[in-house]
């Protein structure tokens, strides 16, 4: 049997896998460009500042932009201090025991739980159970419970990061226990938390099983929070997979993935930025 | 250290006021934990248990009623490693009070530098105070968490072995801060430095395993200990 | 006084993860569980009939259509993200590290209906013209899931891989191995358990992953008896019936979520096993 000398086969192999990993990111960037080179021409003002007319025929995407953006505030407004809650406690409240891990326990399966079975429950629950019907609140709120695993994580590693002395220093001026948390230890952790709630924001944006039972589909403006509303996916998937405007799918998209882009590179730019100032 | 049994067993101990009491020992005689039980950071550590009393002024700090957040006022604490908050040095300086509901901004920046300059750092720092603390040097930072305690006006210092990780220079900036400090605080000095403790207190304890072996002024112990294991401490034969 | 009553309420907050995932558990189950019982657990799971408006409740095209998709991209996502991981953990000089991972963590962020539209546009027609059939097919959604899962396998393995002790691969490089030997023979099978993990953790993402698998699928309701079929997942079915159902079919499909949920459920408590083994 033919053996290869090992330096030559790794240099095989180092050569293989870097060809994958280039391919991989390669088909990354693709995207990106290829969903830019056809939707950044179909982008203009009057896109962005007019309401869809005729199903998104023509007409730009106001309507749907304002529609997420009530989404993910509804959705912040309640996962965001349960969220932050829920980390102060794990951090500060408690020892590792039982209850931390049916806590952890619980977070972690929510975040496993797919986007499809957390709308079939807010449909059951928000649209159906409470008679909100397809509502801006029905789809925030179920929305809300699709974050509220990420601002769990990412709020208590930025507070376990926050050293112990900090504590110690406020407890030695006999400040209390509450007030040590809010003006010492969240303030050194704001960084990290302000990360995870914008990362989360980019994750709404690109939603759509949850979104399209719980929020509905409706194009009008929104005037309401009790009003049915359609995010920017939302739409970008109608018009594509109904085949409504090809033009107007790709502006979609673009905006999206331009959005999601912006928000991610700010995101990790800022914790770069405070990690090395923290070190 | 905490969690195992015993650290520390039956003492008895008066300080006194408006003098430097320093305590001495090797690591793990209990030095730290003593420190911490009399403004009751021990409260931190789960399931320690403290029996007996603390007096001050009279009145068992230890009882669970007792408020601990105005006991730790009027008890200060510097730590070993000088550790300020990420904030400018004006705001590390009126945190304290801040939060114990002092607001008048000309009482603040009155306390700022009287704090200050009776931790002798005024001079080096009043140009700057706005800036980071985490900017200042590393003695110049253990200056201002003294001058932190003493910006909440507070009756006791304890300090826990505060210039361990600092420069001689630095280490005798903040002895001769002590010094003028004592007439108007009370002082209480963990130090494994035994020439320090010698230099700067009025009265001294030697701490072996968790007992107090013996306590009385720095003469008497360091020239003509009654206890033998005191005399191989002081002449550096252990710890 | 107020530092207890605060306590409580941090308490209380705490719990609402926990509770929402129950309030899912119970309203899943006790929206799709009556439904399973009328019809039978061995007509609902071992039948390939689905006429839920004429009382036929079987979704065993659908369970081995989830299947099939989440095996095909498993099958494809698993190399490519393995050999992404020990790229960058190994190779990689840290300073290209610290640009290439959240790269490939921003392919994670992508919408997945970008990836059904793109696979729709460029994949399905590719598919259609050299390999045969209608394009939407079990394959290509399996090349979608296999890119969207990548991220996820890869990100949680080079943590696993940058976890193995220092010594381990030095260990191994001092008795004369090549970094590529030290790497197969001693750093993957001591990252094991957490690439592992990471694997489930991607099965759990690709069997669960909707609005791209609509896209491409193709959506027919039969058992695939080949890479070219088109499928029907269980998300596909409930995403795609929901909005029109009522009655008896409504209750169908939050059954179809119910086995959904029991199948991602089961994964996530496996890879919490094999992280505590850890």
């Amino acid at each position: 049997m033919m053996r290869l000398n090992p330096i030559l086969s790794q240099k095989i192999i180092k050569t293989l896998l870097w060809i994958l990993t280039g391919s991989t990111i390669g088909i990354l960037f693709f995207i990106i460009i290829y969903i830019f080179i056809k939707g950044l021409p179909q982008l203009s003002w009057t896109f962005l500042s007019t309401n869809p007319v005729d199903m998104g025929r023509s007409g730009g995407i106001l309507a749907t932009i304002v529609s997420t953006v009530y989404l993910i505030g509804i959705a912040l407004f309640f996962a965001t201090p349960l969220g932050l809650g829920t980390a102060i406690y794990l951090t500060e409240y408690t020892r590792e025991g039982l209850i931390t891990k049916i806590i952890r326990f619980g977070t972690e399966s929510l975040a496993g739980i797919p986007s499809i079975i957390l709308g079939l429950f807010g449909f059951a629950i928000f649209v159906i159970a409470f008679g909100w019907g397809w509502s801006l609140l029905s789809g925030g709120l179920t929305l809300s419970a699709m974050l509220l695993p990420t601002i769990i994580r990412t709020s208590e590693e930025s507070i376990l990061s926050v050293p112990q002395e900090y504590r110690e220093v406020a407890f030695s001026l006999g400040v209390g226990k509450w007030k040590t948390i809010t003006r010492v230890v969240l303030p050194a952790a704001l960084p990290g938390i302000v990360t995870g709630i914008v990362l989360s924001i980019a994750r709404s944006v690109g939603e759509t099983a949850v979104i399209i039972f719980t929020a509905g589909s409706s194009l009008r403006f929104p005037s309401s929070i009790f009003e049915s509303g359609r995010t920017l996916a939302v739409h970008f998937y109608i018009l594509a997979r109904e085949g409504i405007s090809m033009p107007m799918a790709y502006g979609t998209a673009a905006i999206l993935v331009l959005l999601i882009l912006i928000i991610n590179i700010s995101a990790y730019m800022t914790m770069r930025f405070l990690m090395k100032r923290y070190s | 250290m905490y969690g195992q049994e015993f650290s520390l067993q039956s003492i008895s101990l008066a300080i006194p006021k408006s003098q430097i009491t320093g305590i001495m020992g090797p690591s793990n005689s209990g030095k730290t934990t003593l420190l911490r039980i009399l403004n009751r950071l021990t409260d931190l550590i789960p399931d320690i248990l403290i029996r007996g009393q603390v007096l001050l002024d009279g009145v068992d700090i230890l009882m669970p009623h007792y408020n601990v957040n105005l006991l730790r006022a009027r008890v200060g604490m510097v730590f070993a490693k000088p550790i300020p908050l990420p904030r400018s040095i004006y705001e590390n300086l009126t945190f304290g009070p801040r939060m114990h509901g002092v607001k008048d901004r000309r009482i603040l920046d009155e306390r700022v530098e009287q704090s200050l300059q009776a931790a002798i750092l005024w001079d080096e720092v009043k140009d700057r105070l706005f800036e980071s603390a985490l900017k200042l040097s590393g003695g110049q930072q253990q200056r201002l968490c003294i001058a932190r305690t003493l910006a909440m006006q507070s009756e006791v210092i304890l300090l826990d072995e505060p210039t361990s990780g600092l420069d001689p220079i630095s280490t005798a900036k903040i002895e001769e801060a002590l010094r003028n400090l004592k007439k108007d605080y009370t002082i209480i000095l963990v130090s494994n430095n035994t020439k320090q403790i010698a230099r700067i207190s009025d009265r001294v304890a030697f701490f072996l395993m968790g007992d107090l072996i013996e306590y009385g002024p720095p003469d008497m112990l360091f020239t003509n200990p009654s206890d033998k294991r005191t005399e191989d401490y002081v002449s550096g034969r252990f710890g | 006084m107020k530092e207890k009553i605060i306590e409580k309420i941090l308490t209380l907050l705490a719990f609402s993860a926990i509770g929402v995932l129950l309030l899912i558990t119970v309203f899943i189950f006790k929206e799709g569980l009556p439904v399973i019982l009328k019809a039978g657990i061995k007509d609902f799971l071992f039948s390939a009939k689905w006429a839920p408006t004429k009382g036929h409740f079987g979704i065993l095209a659908m369970i081995i259509s989830s299947l099939a998709v989440t095996f095909g991209s498993i099958v494809m996502g698993v190399p490519l993200a393995l050999a992404c991981a020990v790229t960058l953990a190994e190779f990689c000089p840290p300073r290209l590290l610290v640009f290439l991972k959240p790269t490939i963590e921003l392919l994670a962020g992508i919408p997945s209906v970008v990836f059904g539209f793109l696979g729709v546009i460029l994949l399905v027609p590719i598919i259609r013209e050299y390999l045969g059939g209608p394009g939407l097919s079990l394959l290509a959604a399996s090349i979608i899931l296999a890119i969207m899962i990548l991220p996820t396998i890869t990100s949680i393995s080079i943590d696993a891989i940058q976890a193995v002790p220092l010594l381990y691969k030095e260990g191994a490089l001092a008795m004369g191995a090549t970094h590529w030997q030290a790497i197969w023979l001693v750093i993957l099978p001591a990252a094991r358990s957490g690439v592992v993990t990471a694997i489930i953790l991607g099965m759990a993402r690709a069997i669960g992953e909707t609005m791209a698998v609509i896209m491409v699928a193709g959506n027919a309701l039969k058992i695939p008896s080949s890479l070219l079929d088109p499928v029907r997942t269980l998300t596909s079915t409930i995403a795609l019936e929901m909005g029109y159902s009522a009655g008896d079919h409504r209750t169908a499909l939050f059954a179809a979520g119910m086995i959904l949920f029991i199948f991602i459920m089961a994964l996530t408590i496996l890879a919490n096993l094999l992280m505590r083994k850890k």
